[in-house]
């Protein structure tokens, strides 16, 4: 199975690089672009019996190492 | 004074850091590989900086699951003083030793400079001798944060341990280099055995280095 997980600041933690790629964007003419978050992307191969088994070891992924929590969520997208 | 030094690929302040503890504290460290698992006894660990694992994922984060660490946390959890410098901060507060996170520097730039800090709690082994002091910082990721309760909850316990200052101890946004909550530079765990810090006290630790300002915590050690 395919497991996608996005990791992207909380919102209450400032996103400086977010803001730069924001002034960016404006100014190649982006002018209605209102605010950036920018995250993490990570696709990973993982074997199991059911989509439930592998989001739940990937959650536990994320809590141990993946992500921060003190300043990260995430989230999880199982494919087949 | 049995004394370690952690030294993971990518360390680069392993040795700076074993010299300081040499020449101020008096003993010599042993060097520990993040791939042995086991510290037997000791005095005093220090996790030093430099770019572990090239920084892959965040700063830290792959060498906070090293074989080693789980040594230096069940030697933390006894009380041995285990002290963590810049990427060593890093890892300490990926191992879940130390509260807070640290960002990339607010100005998204790496800074490379002198700064001054000054120590908010001087009833700990670390900075018991601890008086406003100049030593380098050197980092992209230093831009220390938590979230309102755990500052608050640091700060009912005494937890911070430096603060960015200006050269009369006034601690305001001028003097902050990257951007951390309430200027801090530095953290103690709860029982205050385990230390964090941004700045280099290693690189600032003998006359030759332009400063020494830095001895203070290794002088500390020893009291």
């Amino acid at each position: 199975m395919l497991a996608k997980i996005h990791i992207t600041l909380k919102k209450d933690v400032l996103d400086p690089q977010g803001s730069v790629i924001a002034n960016s964007l404006k100014s190649l003419g982006f002018d209605n672009v209102n605010d950036v978050r920018q995250g993490k992307f990570i696709e990973l191969e993982i074997n199991s019996n059911s989509k439930e088994e592998a989001e739940k070891q990937c959650n536990d992924m994320c809590e141990k190492l993946l992500a921060n929590l003190v300043i990260e969520d995430y989230s999880v997208e199982i494919e087949n | 004074m049995k004394t370690h030094v952690i030294v993971f690929p990518g360390s680069n302040c392993d040795r700076d850091v074993a010299v300081a503890i040499q020449n101020i504290i008096g003993s010599s460290p042993e060097m520990v590989w993040h791939k042995d698992s086991t510290i037997n006894q000791s005095d005093l660990i220090v996790v030093p900086g430099g770019f572990s694992y090239g920084d892959y994922l965040r700063c830290g984060a792959m060498a906070s699951t090293s074989p080693i660490m789980k040594s230096v946390i069940e030697n933390a959890n006894k009380g041995v003083p285990v002290m963590g410098i810049c990427n060593g901060f890093q890892i300490l507060i990926e191992s879940g030793l130390l509260q807070g996170a640290l960002m990339r520097n607010s100005s998204l730039s790496f800074i490379c400079r002198d700064i001054i800090i000054k120590p908010t709690n001087t009833k700990t082994i670390f900075t018991n001798k601890s008086t406003i002091s100049k030593m380098p910082i050197a980092h992209n990721e230093g831009n220390y944060f938590a979230n309102s309760n755990q500052i608050k909850e640091i700060e009912d316990n005494d937890q911070i341990a430096f603060q960015y200052c200006d050269e009369n101890g006034d601690i305001n946004a001028h003097s902050n280099p990257n951007g951390s909550i309430n200027n801090i530079a530095g953290v103690f765990n709860k029982s205050k055995n385990v230390l964090g810090m941004m700045p280099h006290p290693e690189r600032a630790a003998e006359s030759i280095h332009g400063c020494d300002d830095g001895r203070n915590i290794f002088e500390s050690l020893l009291s």
